[in-house]
């Protein structure tokens, strides 16, 4: 591990050196695993939060309280220690520019990781790929990559980023202040008929919720693409 | 990834060996029932439900959700492993045995193909899914299967990865070649055995 960066409270973003690693596709994870002084070892699944560039990539994880790896990762493991793992992984949540839209990525939590890669690789290409962001979360400082993604889309005409805070939201908050739902999707969103590809990452009954909605607001399922966390793992 | 690696001052969760002894390599236990799909839960209502068996078979059959229940069912529990890497031990699952299913049908194949409500194929060879290892479950914990673990009807083999059980399963494809489906054409293992820790190709 190169070095560490703090996001929010619950999570970090690990930035690590993979002598090797062949480019991944924005969206791919890698596992990793980890292995104890008597053999034992445990394995999970991240989400590289980094655009495809060399033999860098960043990992954004959230700590799980009664996780077994997270905790480590965010807890024990200082720069400069190694790590084990394997990648890229995945190939059907993944999103390039050869693959097109309008884009609709919806993000619920930790869910935005994924998404992230895809939008930093579109920033990074300068890509004019029509693009509406939706990031749902509990409270404000467990928000993932805001002054990023508001940094894109100030520059970016064609970059619509909104934000919606389930729990609490700060006094002057101008988000929305409720769960992801078919109005916000269709104001954030865009219309059925201009067939937009969308993506959708985060805890199963977020995915669960969103992906029905769309369907019933007429998307088409097979454009749908669906990425779930289980409810406890790392 | 290599051997001899020591992770830094990891020691990890021990669970009871009782446990341990049961899970695959890499796994880790889950009290949970996690969700894995690739796209929206499609909603197929029972009265527009029916079940098919074709490809390599005589007189292919055809079962309406009332004629699907009326099948012998078996109820079993078993321990299930998700590639993701969370296994669940002693799930209850009803449903129908494929042995039952393909009773009396005059058919060649070397592998099945599960097609699936929403697009999703598996494939799986014949030995794999005959002899009382593979079933079409419609309950789940004493109750009827929830839509988003594949409900109303899922193809249950427990001894390979979970991605094999495909959910919203509607027809099963005889077919003498290999042919591989969603998840195996992505990258993911053709045959899948969790105690081999076959999750990808190549493994």
């Amino acid at each position: 591990m190169r070095d560490v960066r703090i996001e929010t409270p619950g999570a970090r973003t690990l930035a690590l050196d993979v002598p090797g690693w062949r480019d991944h596709r924005p969206g791919q994870h890698v596992d990793i695993r980890l292995t104890a002084e008597d053999g034992y070892q445990a394995e999970r699944s991240y989400s590289i939060a980094s655009p495809p560039a060399g033999e860098r990539i960043e990992l954004t994880v959230e700590r799980l309280d009664d996780g077994e790896v997270s905790p480590y990762l965010l807890d024990v493991l200082r720069p400069g220690d190694q790590l084990e793992l394997r990648g890229p992984i995945g190939g059907y949540f993944t999103w390039e520019i050869v693959n097109g839209g309008p884009l609709l990525l919806v993000g619920g939590g930790s869910g935005i990781v994924p998404l992230m890669a895809m939008l930093r690789h579109r920033a990074a290409q300068g890509s004019p790929i029509p693009t509406r962001v939706l990031g749902s979360f509990r409270q404000f400082d467990a928000m993932l990559y805001r002054d990023e993604l508001e940094g894109f889309a100030k520059a970016d005409g064609q970059l619509g980023v909104s934000w919606t805070l389930t729990r609490a939201q700060p006094p002057d908050w101008t988000g929305y202040r409720r769960r992801v739902d078919a109005a916000m999707l269709a104001d954030t969103g865009w219309p059925p008929e201009t067939r937009p590809l969308v993506y959708v990452c985060g805890p199963t009954p977020f995915v669960e919720t969103v992906a029905a909605t769309l369907v019933d607001l007429g998307h088409e399922p097979a454009r749908v693409k669906t990425e779930r966390f289980g409810p406890t793992g790392g | 990834m290599g051997s001899g690696f020591l992770s830094r001052g990891f020691s990890g969760r021990r669970v009871d060996p009782e446990v341990a002894r049961r899970l695959p390599p890499g796994q880790y236990l889950e009290s949970d029932f996690p969700v894995m799909s690739a796209g929206p839960t499609p909603i197929v209502p029972t009265g527009a439900w029916d079940f098919r068996i074709d490809g390599n078979v005589e007189a292919p059959p055809r079962w309406t959700w009332e004629e699907f229940l009326a099948l012998p069912r078996e109820k079993v529990t078993v321990d299930i492993h998700c590639v993701t890497k969370w296994s669940k031990l002693d799930t209850e699952w009803e449903g129908v045995s494929l042995d039952t299913l393909l009773d009396g049908l005059e058919y060649s194949a070397s592998y099945i193909i599960a097609h699936c409500d929403g697009g999703y194929t598996t494939n799986l060879p014949i030995e794999d899914v005959t002899g009382g290892k593979a079933w079409i479950a419609f309950n789940f914990d004493g109750d009827e299967l929830a839509p988003e673990h594949g409900g109303p009807a899922r193809l249950l083999v427990p001894h390979l990865y979970f991605w094999k059980s495909a959910k919203w399963v509607r027809r099963l494809e005889l077919v003498d070649d290999d042919q591989p489906g969603f998840w195996e054409q992505l990258g993911y293992h053709d045959y899948g055995d969790p105690w081999l820790e076959q999750r990808y190709q190549g493994d």
